[in-house]
């Protein structure tokens, strides 16, 4: 009986076997970042825990309030900074230097085929991209992680989803990924790890990978995962050059993670996109799903272009093709923060933040700001925002607030015509 | 072992997600007994405001739906209903990081059969619920009565239920790690 990637990973990593169906593993990589880290870090020095299982495989940074914006954010960036000083955590990015987790430790190399990544955090699924585990925990498993390096699951099971077909223009990964939440519900991948496979996701570069991988959790999935190969070896190749003599070389030992012919999986579904059209989602679940050209007119007070989902280069490009020569609606406030500083420089070199700013949006730095509602953006009570993020639940970008998520180019869309609108029809052919 | 139950409250809706639970802002909070007051702040049920702070306040156990505790992997949300002195939660189905939180922390996320979910739901006036861990039996009485109005069945994973026994998977790790 073959193998899936996720069930190939779980057997290279095994420590434990606690009970029939739950496998204690070992960690190649935590993460951490400063809303859950800091409470794990008391909590593990109240115990007289206070030590890393390994320094150089934990990566932190500093991402979800920064710069701090009042004095508990403060603290739990001092808290940070301490313990990483403390233990002498190499990786680890503060002010000037970070960038959304889940977009600037990709951008480092941090993630490889076939390992395993916890994160207090639960869009980790993102580095399942690259062909590795990678879960999100809450804070316990984060403190048994720092210090012992260990994490428990229970036996993977594998939900594959083949994406065939061809976008058309003006449909991105977002929209894809969009229509999967509303076919198979909000928990829908519940216990499973998600495997997007087919020629869509062959051709994705690793920028649409991560947005696929990334919206896992949002069906309740315990990861996403694409099989590692040329465009991995690719992405991954400054970092891997001193390993393999030769690109190909590296997509040939990748290969022995894929998921084997005769491998089993709990639930199949097979999908064609060649005629999904750009989605959007309405209400306060992401599988509230519609197509945006059957969505009665709805304006919009807030522009949000940003997040792990879709603040990556590729990302503020599909903006700008919108947005280059065109101006914010009146009355719409526009916001732009690109994932990490080497984006933001990418978009300065190319004149993507002049696009930006010509258009009116005030451009931020690199951070989670008002995807989850805690600074750089939040909502007033009844306020909408079009958003490339990740949860539209109640209260997420402020209480009270309303959030629709869309792909970058839908969200510009909005932001020039001050509702939500098919980006088809703006952009040029 | 430490024993489990109490007075029961009913949210009887699907999804309740953990930004629900705990809003984001709360998540600045240094220690668990901040989170107290949030619970459940923002939950919408039928349309309406759920007045948490008045009808979760003699609650021990919590019974719910499909999914309970999906979205962000914020343990937050479960150290507020631990603050608030619910060590229960009784669920069709558990978002994974919320189930494997609970346990984490030594206390009890318990998945139901549709069916027996819905003979809780059934119940009407004041329900009290106990858990007895050892022979994985669920009662209920309703107004005080002596005799169970619904007894049943549940199934725990024997590797949780040695987290509860030991009062969670920090001090399980330290040891056997
Ligand atoms: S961008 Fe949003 S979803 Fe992504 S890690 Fe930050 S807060 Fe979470």
């Amino acid at each position: 009986m073959g193998k899936t990637i996720a069930e190939k990973i779980f057997a290279a990593h095994l420590r434990d076997t606690p009970a029939p169906d739950t496998m204690i593993l070992d960690l190649d990589v935590v993460m951490c970042h400063e809303i859950t880290t800091p409470i794990a870090i008391m909590d593990l020095m109240d115990k007289g825990m206070d030590a890393v299982f390994d320094n150089t495989k934990i990566k932190a940074v500093i991402d979800h309030v920064t710069p701090a914006k009042d004095s508990k954010t403060a603290m739990q960036g001092k808290i940070m900074r301490d313990w990483a000083k403390r233990h002498n955590i190499r990786d680890f990015f503060d002010i000037g230097a970070n960038g959304v987790c889940h977009a600037l430790f990709p951008e480092k190399g941090f993630v490889r085929p076939g390992y395993t990544v916890i994160m207090g955090d639960s869009h980790t699924c993102t580095h399942g991209a690259f062909g590795a585990f990678a879960a999100g925990v809450g804070t316990t498993d984060l403190e048994v992680g720092i210090y012992k390096g260990v994490c428990s699951f229970r036996k993977p099971e594998t939900f594959r989803i083949t994406i065939n077909g061809q976008l058309s223009k003006g449909v991105s990964a977002k929209d894809v990924i969009l229509a999967i939440i509303k076919k198979i519900t909000v928990n829908g991948g519940t216990d499973k790890v998600i495997e997007f496979v087919g020629p869509v996701v062959d051709a994705f570069n690793m920028s649409e990978r991560m947005t696929l991988c990334n919206m896992a959790v949002e069906a309740g999935a315990t990861s996403g995962i694409c099989m590692p190969d040329r465009v991995t070896a690719e992405y991954l190749w400054p970092f891997i050059q001193d390993n393999y003599t030769t690109v190909d070389d590296a997509i040939a030992e990748f290969a022995k993670w894929h998921t084997d012919e005769d491998a089993s999986f709990v639930e199949q579904l097979t999908i064609d996109v060649s005629n999904l059209v750009p989605q959007t989602t309405i209400r306060y679940k992401p599988d509230q799903v519609v197509d945006i050209e059957s969505l009665p007119e709805t304006t919009v007070d807030q522009v949000y272009i940003g997040s792990c989902t879709n603040g990556r280069i590729e990302d503020l490009r599909d903006a700008a093709k919108i947005l280059q020569g065109r101006q914010l609606a009146q009355g719409v406030r526009g916001i732009v923060t690109p994932a990490t500083p080497q984006i933001y420089n990418m978009a300065l070199e190319e004149g993507i933040i002049k696009v930006f700013m010509d258009a009116g949006f005030c451009v931020l730095n690199p951070t989670c700001g008002a995807c989850l509602g805690m600074s750089s953006g939040v909502l007033a009570e009844g306020e909408v925002c079009a958003s490339t993020t990740n949860r539209n639940f109640n209260g997420r970008m402020g209480k009270g607030g309303m959030v629709h998520l869309m792909s970058p180019l839908s969200a510009a869309a909005a932001a020039v015509t001050g509702r939500i609108t098919d980006p088809r029809n703006l952009l040029e052919d | 072992m430490k024993k489990f139950g109490g007075k029961a409250i009913f949210l009887d809706r699907n999804d309740i997600n953990t930004d629900e639970i705990i809003p984001a802002k709360y998540l600045t909070e240094i220690t668990k007994n901040n989170l107290r007051e949030h619970l459940l702040e923002d939950l919408l049920l039928d349309g309406r405001n759920f007045n948490a702070r008045e009808e979760m306040a003699e609650a021990q156990v919590v019974v719910t739906r499909q999914n309970f505790g999906c979205g962000s992997s914020r343990e937050h949300a479960v150290w507020a209903f631990e603050v608030n002195n619910i060590e229960v939660i009784i669920a069709d189905s558990f978002a994974r990081i919320f189930r494997q939180n609970m346990f984490n922390c030594g206390i009890l996320a318990i998945e139901l059969d549709k069916k027996d979910i819905e003979r809780l739901f059934n119940l009407s006036g004041d329900v009290e619920i106990t858990i007895d861990l050892d022979n994985q039996l669920i009662s209920a009485r309703v107004n005080g009565a002596d005799q169970e109005a619904v007894q049943c069945d549940f199934e725990i994973n024997p590797f949780d239920r040695d987290l509860v026994s030991v009062g969670g998977w920090l001090a399980y790790a330290a040891k056997k790690y």
